[in-house]
């Protein structure tokens, strides 16, 4: 019974979409002030019925109830509890409902902190909110319902969570990243409510830049702990794998990245208005993209879900409804978006849009490579498939002709810049970083590697030039740290996301130029020397688990004879599914990690394993976290509020002022 | 010409040759590095050169798999069920690498007409079969019956 209470709300929450994605859209179309106003109480009905319907779902999961065909495929009665909670998310239906789940919370914050917003606005924005969410639950109850009941009987006992999901990451990097892949569908529906209400002026801009920087945040966090989450869980000792399951993420990632700084100079100068609004609507479809490359089976890799071509049907047609019916409304609207103001070659408008063109540039290549396969296939029958080095070749230019700019952007000046100021500026800089680029690797690692430099000098580039740029902020004050103190908030939250670039690109750049990695075949007693380290194998002893049975190997590792510690990895055999799992073991550093993955135990005893030594891996992550960090604080700038209030009142002048003409 | 439409040329040539460039970066790029798909069938038929790096997709041939006590070197059959083709590979093999099950696998033939593998795939899920095999499996007349029973053995 109670799992059908769970359809049920499903059904109201698809109800009240139904009515959110009309009613409020109408109203706002016809000035009809109470069906705009009809829009946060559905939305809220709309979070509260999806918020039932996925909590009935881990009721479900908790008191092993079979009978529902989605906990039967994915848990067991052994499963410890925090897994049979997140096995909510451990299969397509599920992962679909949280999918709409973080959507109706997204709505919900929108409703909830658009109180300065004209209420027009708002209705339009929940409005296309309310269709998307009303799309994708009907997506769910006509081909992927989690509520399916297997009838008349239900097995004894479930099929098990994939053995690789039980861990962790698995527990935060879904949600993370759906949350802030859902996050663009409401930058999405506030470039939709703009194009609707025909107004594309700043105030739009800065409406939507807080909830851009908060998706993009997240996106962030959620994409960084994914790569964690492989480079301990799978245990191939990298970080991305340009998996095309990985892609898309990154892509959405891309064009998120292009439309923050985008949103800036529409905010800062009335400019790039139909640009930002395009960068909005990829970032969605690439958001959709990953949805359906997921969840059609169209691509092989780790994520996908068992296929049904239906569901890819489906979500086909949800985005080239969404991303067909969204262009279509740009190209009317496009020639109404006219930029008043101008600017210099040399500006800082300038240097975003080439940000953006590499970043678009580097979305599209992407995005390329990722489904030429498919269309490959589609064309000549024959398979194929794309490897990293393609992605490496494009991929890797591109980021650095960006890093190159990034430094310059936050010097420039809007409208114009003197290329001699910049001269001055950067002179010293370049050759400083040039230096620390040769000299930092050689010293710290004693090694020298052209990667290494390249991305030392460029890490060294941006701080250099921050600091620079800091350092002119506050020269001509009073005193130094009421000047720090008096910058505002955007403004750190610029300069410590690029110095998360910069320590992004040190740890890439290292991880890739000294990493070592070796596959040996150890008896108990003996020790190999891997990258300054020795490694021995001390011999293997048998575990048991909860769910599984499994063996584990102790390696000691040390370093010019000082002992650094024990590493111990497992293999493991899970008993419901009958699958085995290697549990690798990490000595993680600020500076270096050190993992062995096992594999297989011969006759002898001895036992197959994979080394690992990996400096600065964790560095990629750091960076990965100061960006996000730098988004967050930057949407909680105050100019937002303080604005918002000026605003408010000019929109509900110029709102009055429209309707006198219409009427 | 006036000074604003300059400007706005001369941007327009930069997004253009920008592109233009990443086009044709691109393209090469790609270019370089396709690897073609061929089944065991095709393989045994002569069709892949040596040296050229390939996948191959297949089951892994129930009691085939061998390997040595002293070394990580292994070697398997794989199979679409007409044709096998030997399979070398030092390594450790995935997780998930049964006899029985659909693999992927890349490579190259090498001079001595070895099938040497750089990289083993096995599937992650048990429901879920490979593109790859599947196609390998279909082009040599299994039907999807007789691998589904087989994969579960």
């Amino acid at each position: 019974m109670i799992p059908e209470l769970g359809q049920f709300s499903l059904i109201l929450a698809f109800c009240l979409s139904v009515l959110l994605g009309t009613l409020p859209l109408i109203g706002a179309s016809r000035n009809h002030l109470l069906w705009m106003n009809l829009c946060r109480p559905l939305t809220a009905g709309v979070f509260v019925f999806l918020g039932i319907s996925i909590s009935i779902l881990a009721y479900a999961f908790a008191t092993d109830d079979f009978s529902v065909q989605f906990v039967a495929q994915h848990s067991n009665t052994l499963l410890p509890i925090q897994y049979k909670l997140t096995a909510v998310w451990g299969g397509h239906e599920g992962s679909f409902l949280l999918w709409t789940f973080m959507l109706g919370g997204w709505m919900l914050a929108v409703s909830v902190f658009s109180k300065s917003m004209p209420i027009d606005f708002v209705a339009r924005v929940l409005g296309v909110l309310g269709i998307l969410c009303a799309a994708y639950i009907l997506f769910m109850l006509a081909t992927s319902n989690p509520f399916d009941r297997i009838v008349p009987l239900p097995p004894a006992d479930g099929a098990d969570l994939n053995s690789a999901l039980q861990d962790f990451g698995f527990i935060i990097h879904p949600p993370t990243l759906y949350m802030g892949y859902v996050g663009f569908s409401v930058v999405f529906a506030f470039a939709i409510a703009a194009l609707l209400s025909g107004r594309l002026d700043a105030a739009w801009a800065r409406w939507s830049r807080p909830w851009a920087n908060v998706a993009w945040a997240i996106l962030t966090i959620g994409i960084a702990l994914g790569s964690w989450w492989a480079y301990y869980e799978l245990g191939w000792g990298g970080w991305w794998a340009w998996d095309p399951v990985e892609n898309p993420p990154l892509i959405t990632w891309l064009f998120g990245t292009a439309l923050i700084h985008s949103l800036a100079v529409t905010e800062k100068r009335g400019i790039f208005k139909s640009w930002t609004v395009l960068l909005a609507i990829l970032a969605f479809s690439g958001s959709l993209l990953g949805t359906f490359i997921t969840r059609s089976g169209l691509l092989t890799s780790v994520h996908a879900f068992a296929s049904d071509p239906s569901r890819g049907f489906f979500i086909l047609v949800i985005l080239g409804v969404a991303v067909g019916g969204s262009l279509l409304l740009f190209a009317l609207r496009a020639p109404m978006m006219k930029s008043e103001a101008r600017f210099d070659l040399v500006s800082r408008e300038v240097l975003i849009l080439g940000n953006n063109v590499l970043l678009v540039v580097a979305a599209a290549s992407v995005f390329l490579g990722t489904l030429f396969p498919m269309v490959y296939q589609a064309i000549t029958d024959d398979l194929i498939s794309i490897g990293p080095p393609y992605f490496n070749a494009i991929f890797v230019p591109l980021m650095i002709l960006l890093v190159l700019l990034l430094a310059v952007g936050p010097l420039c000046r809007w409208k114009r810049t003197s290329i001699a100021y910049l001269f001055r500026q950067l002179g010293k800089v370049v050759l400083a970083s040039l230096a620390l680029g040769v000299l930092i690797p050689l010293v710290v690692l004693l090694e020298f590697s052209l990667a290494a430099t390249v991305s030392v000098a460029l890490a060294a580039w941006i701080s250099l030039s921050l600091l620079g740029d800091l350092a002119n902020k506050t020269a001509n004050k009073s005193s130094r740290a009421k000047a720090l103190k008096a910058l505002p908030l955007s403004y750190y939250g610029m300069q410590f996301a690029h110095l998360g670039a910069a320590v992004m690109l040190i740890g890439i750049g290292l991880t890739s130029a000294f990493s070592y990695e070796k596959s040996v075949l150890l008896s108990p007693g003996q020790s190999i020397d891997l990258g300054n380290y020795v490694f021995m194998f001390n011999g293997s002893t048998a575990v048991t688990g909860p769910n599984y049975l499994g063996n584990e190997a102790d390696i000691s590792v040390s370093k010019n004879d000082r002992p650094i510690g024990n590493l111990k990895p497992q293999r493991r055999l899970y008993l419901a599914s009958g699958t085995p799992s290697t549990e690798m073991a990490i000595d993680a550093g600020f500076f270096r990690d050190l993992f062995v993955t096992l594999g297989e135990e011969k006759e002898s005893g001895a036992w197959s394993m994979t080394i690992y030594v990996k400096p600065f891996i964790r560095w990629i992550w750091l960076g990965a976290i100061f960006m996000a960090f730098g988004g967050v604080i930057a949407a909680g700038d105050k100019r937002y509020r303080r604005l918002r209030k000026r605003e408010l009142e000019r929109a509900s002048g110029q709102l009055s002022g429209k309707l006198q003409t219409a009427s | 010409m006036k000074l604003h439409r300059r400007k706005r040329l001369g941007i327009i040539l930069f997004i253009a040759l920008g592109l233009g460039a990443a086009i044709g970066l691109t393209l090469y790029a790609l270019s370089q590095n396709i690897d073609l798909f061929f089944t065991p069938t095709q393989i045994a038929a002569g069709e892949v050169q040596a040296g050229q790096r390939i996948r191959v997709g297949g089951m892994v041939k129930e009691g085939s798999f061998a390997s040595a006590e002293d070394s990580l070197k292994v070697s398997f059959a794989a199979t679409d069920y007409a044709t096998d083709v030997t399979i070398y590979y030092e390594g450790i093999l995935p997780d998930l690498f049964r006899e029985g099950q659909g693999i992927v696998v890349e490579g190259a033939i090498d001079a001595a007409g070895l099938f040497q593998a750089s990289r083993v795939l096995a599937k992650h899920d048990e429901n879920y079969m490979s593109v790859e095999v599947k196609a390998a499996l279909d082009a040599a007349g299994a039907t999807a019956e007789n691998h589904s029973s087989l994969a579960e053995n």
